[in-house]
């Protein structure tokens, strides 16, 4: 019988032959990660479980990446529990201060995920990580306490819808847009429980960093994972980062499918979505005059290097808006400092940017870049929900770098084609 | 397993209640879940930690939970004192963090329309049987797998019973 790539690792990890979706299955976990806010539940649960050691310490990564610098001190008793966990459990991946990042940047930066992976971890966006041809999904603290424990998880095989994505990109279209189209289309519902794969010539012609940036976002449709078959530009990218050996998976061609959906790219403008929903898109063109207050260049989402790269291409001779904000969070000290070898960070200096350490800051409210009232931001991040970014009555825009650049020299929403 | 009837005020939400809005980030400092749960919904509804009782049950929408995987979230709407939440479909990982807690969840699109904020709703977990003001609603019931989870008293009594100890 035919299988879908997910069914394919799915199947692999559970020690069966084939697996159906609606299956339930216990599935062997390659990578269990959690970071400083969900990592100190985590902990609890594994000592309630009683176990001495976790599975494999060369298996569980712990990042503290989001309230990072410690923004207060209750933050930093969080990430001193985890700090402490970490050395007594004797973790090899355990990343904190200049040696980490945002986690799901840093992870395949350094080559400590592979494809035909599962890759279970406490925080929504894990699913970044099924770029890589890896199943790969987000779980509770409990979840992720439990696997820490055994190394197993249950997991039900989800169905997979199908994006085929053909056609011609338009100028200052990426990743970001096509992912934001997707989700505008699906809603944020659309994908419930089920796997995306991500597939078709638009795909296949895309750079590592902007495949991260769709899978990264899969769960704002609903999604269990978003994956994407492995080619020659995930091999280019795994053989500058590792030498350990893995599995390519890939779709068979009459694998069955709940949905297929194809989507034409050739008319997609650069997208924004609007308050307060990641589902709530429009082109670029049609956000009329949006005055703001603040941009935010970084996070999982749009923290990679040709984030940063596009993002300084627009503002390169050029000055944020009066009453702009610009706030840059590079996703590693790697990319931190690649950008300031590369004169990127001179550019944003210069354009009256702010450059923050590489972790989470405002993207969740945490702390970096908080909004006040009434506030409005252009954001690379993921979410712009209720009060998502600081205060319930502020507002939150999500865009590519090159929209959230242009937007900011603007002083309002709008392309680079503007400037 | 404790008793499976709850009898409680209707606290009633929309569509596609995000876990920031359920408990913002800002109070995600911490992980007691009595602290996280007075700073339940504080954004859209300050009058729910204040004013939830012991046994009240929960409503909502389509895709209740969304975003971020915060275990925060089901914590937080369970110490507030919530036994049940009804919508009409969950967000996945907050439907596998809430049971792993042993906060039931039901699913029931008639039953989510059909209970009024404020009212007073009777829920059987075991049958998934729901009976407000308005009449009467019949669940899907908890899949067996998450029943059993339910049982063991979360996932963590689970693991120790079946995983550990074989």
């Amino acid at each position: 019988m035919p299988m879908t790539i997910t069914e394919k690792i799915l199947a692999a990890h559970a020690g069966l032959e084939r697996v159906s979706p609606g299956d339930l299955i216990e599935a062997k976990v390659d990578v269990a990660l959690a970071n400083d806010i969900t990592a100190p539940l985590a902990i609890k649960v594994f000592d309630e479980i009683g176990v001495e050691k976790v599975f494999d310490a060369d298996k569980v990564i712990l990042v503290a990446d989001h309230f990072v610098p410690n923004k207060d001190i209750a933050s930093a008793q969080q990430v001193k529990l985890v700090r402490e966990f970490a050395r007594r459990q004797k973790l090899t991946h355990y990343y904190e201060g200049g040696d980490s990042g945002i986690e799901h940047v840093i992870l395949p930066e350094r080559g400590l995920v592979l494809p035909g992976q599962v890759i279970i971890g406490a925080d929504s966006h894990t699913c970044t990580y099924g770029a890589m041809g890896a199943f790969s999904t987000g779980v509770g603290s409990t979840d992720l306490g439990a696997v820490m424990a055994t190394g197993e998880i249950w997991l039900k095989v989800p169905p997979t819808i199908l994006l085929r994505y053909e056609g011609k990109l338009r100028p200052h279209v990426g990743g970001k847009d096509l992912i934001l189209h997707t989700i505008g289309l699906l809603g944020v519902e659309g994908a419930l429980y089920c796997a995306m794969e991500f597939a078709g010539s638009v795909i296949e012609q895309l750079p590592m960093n902007q495949r991260f940036t769709m899978s990264n976002m899969a769960i704002e449709a609903g999604g269990k994972n978003g994956i994407i078959a492995p080619d020659e530009t995930t091999l280019a990218y795994l053989a500058e980062r590792t030498t350990r050996r893995f599995e390519i998976f890939k779709s068979d061609t009459c694998a069955e499918y709940d949905r297929v959906i194809d989507i034409d790219v050739t008319g997609i403008e650069p997208q924004v979505a609007f308050p307060h929903l990641p589902s709530n898109v429009r082109a670029v063109s049609q956000a009329g005059n949006v005055p703001i207050d603040q941009v935010v260049i970084g996070s999982c989402t749009n923290g990679w290097l040709d984030d940063l790269r596009d993002a300084a291409r627009v503002l390169k001779g050029k000055k944020a808006a009066p009453g702009v904000r610009l706030i840059i969070l590079p996703g590693s000290p790697l990319i931190y400092k690649t950008a300031m070898r590369e004169g990127i960070l001179e550019t944003f200096l210069d354009a009256g940017g702010v450059i923050g350490p590489p972790c989470c800051g405002p993207c969740l409210g945490g702390h970096m870049g908080i909004l006040a009232a009434g506030e409005r931001a252009v954001s690379t991040t993921n979410r712009n929900f209720i009060g998502r970014m600081g205060h319930p009555e502020s507002e939150v825009y999500l865009a590519n770098p090159l929209v959230a650049a242009a937007s900011a020299v603007l002083g309002k929403i709008g392309g680079p084609d503007e400037l | 397993m404790e008793n499976m009837k709850v009898e409680g005020r209707v606290w009633k939400f929309g569509d596609d209640i995000d876990t920031d809005v359920i408990i913002p980030a800002r109070y995600l400092n911490v992980s007691d879940e009595n602290e996280l749960a007075r700073s339940c919904f504080i954004d859209i509804r300050p009058d729910f930690a204040t004013g939830v009782s012991q046994g009240d049950v929960l409503v909502a929408g389509k895709n209740f939970g969304c975003g971020s995987s915060r275990e925060h979230a089901p914590l937080a709407i369970k110490a507030a004192g919530i036994r049940v939440v009804i919508a009409e479909s969950f967000a996945r990982i907050f439907y596998r963090n809430a049971f792993n807690i042993g906060l039931p969840l039901l699913e029931s699109v008639e039953g989510a329309n059909g209970l009024a904020d404020g009212g007073r709703a009777t829920v059987d977990l075991a049958t998934g049987a729901i009976e407000g003001k308005k009449g009467s609603f019949q669940a899907r019931p908890i899949p067996e797998f998450m029943a059993r989870l339910i049982a063991a008293g979360g996932l963590v009594q689970y693991v120790r019973k079946v995983k550990i100890r074989g």
